[in-house]
């Protein structure tokens, strides 16, 4: 699906946030200067293509009670990497799954992220997903201070 | 802030089940069996809370056309907020962690091109004289769940 200017006005409405009050697309609507129905329709197109994955929140995890999260960082053999991939997303405990390129000096082609309320409980779970995919060169990074955390603003630039 | 079984179970909704529908707080009253006004006071309160620290469209970044990569900085310790102050600075940088390694910033970058995550981190470079940055671009995207079950973490 081609993006039209509109949608991307769209986009950026959506993205800074959904108005607290009963209409909140005639709110939206009506900063763009279009229809209520028009906007809806539009927004259901984005949805339908994928573009827009859901509405929804975004919670401060610390405020919650989830407060270490490791990124475990795996070197795992390419030939391995769709089943590891396949495997680690279908677990609950994973919250981010990505292979990406390695380097000369840094062997690491696999990451998941683990959220849990300790460290001890990240390390289980490394330890468990280790176990499961026969991997055992991999290291556990643990966050010590979160310096950004933000939603991403499409088209600001 | 002490969150009640009804502010739990609206976390829940309003991250995983949010309605896509003309009067959406309504929707998720009758679901809550509260009435629309408690549902958008309750969601104000959270907001001011800082709980939810955003309500609204989540996109597919790679079908906007942006390219995602994940990078890692070596920066001295007594360098770091300077150096965040220069990370963070930009848009597409949306995620900073200090972490306990050697490389010891790791942040992600969205562009609208691979050249721009070029262009970005050789003024990272540049702005603080750190030259050690790697860049790890996904070649392979398998999962993201950012929602967090909130209903039974009472602890």
């Amino acid at each position: 699906m081609e993006l039209s200017d509109l949608d991307k006005q769209i986009v950026k409405e959506l993205q800074s946030g959904l108005p607290l009050v009963k209409r909140p697309f005639a709110v939206l609507a009506r900063r763009l200067g279009i229809s209520e129905e028009e906007l809806f329709q539009r927004v259901q197109a984005l949805q339908q293509a994928g573009i827009m994955r859901r509405i929804g929140a975004a919670l401060r995890h610390h405020k919650v009670g989830f407060t270490a999260n490791a990124m475990i960082v795996w070197q795992v053999p390419e030939e391995k990497i769709e089943e590891v991939g396949q495997m680690f997303s279908q677990l609950p405990e994973v919250t981010h799954c990505y292979q990406r390129e390695e380097l000369p000096h840094w062997p690491f082609n696999f990451y998941t992220m683990v959220h849990g309320r300790n460290r001890e409980a990240c390390e289980q779970i490394a330890a468990r997903l280790s176990q499961l995919a026969g991997i055992s060169n991999y290291r556990l990074l643990y966050s010590v201070a979160e310096l950004k955390k933000s939603s991403m603003k499409y088209f600001m630039d | 802030m002490e969150l009640d079984h009804i502010d739990r179970r609206l976390l829940n909704l309003v991250q995983s089940e949010f309605p896509i529908c003309l009067e959406p707080y309504r929707v998720l009253a009758e679901r809550l069996g509260i009435s629309e006004q408690e549902v958008l006071d309750r969601l104000e309160h959270l907001m001011k809370q800082d709980i939810i620290r955003r309500l609204g469209g989540v996109f597919d970044s790679r079908k906007l056309g942006y390219k995602g990569t994940l990078c890692a900085i070596k920066v001295p310790p007594d360098r770091i907020e300077e150096v965040a102050a220069v990370v963070n600075s930009y848009i597409g940088i949306t995620h900073n962690y200090l972490r306990d390694h050697e490389y010891n910033m790791w942040f992600t970058v969205l562009a609208q091109s691979p050249a721009k995550v070029e262009q970005i981190l050789a003024e990272i470079k540049q702005a603080t004289g750190i030259e050690d940055i790697i860049n790890l671009p996904s070649k392979r995207f398998f999962k993201v769940l950012v929602n967090f079950d909130v209903e039974d973490n009472r602890d």
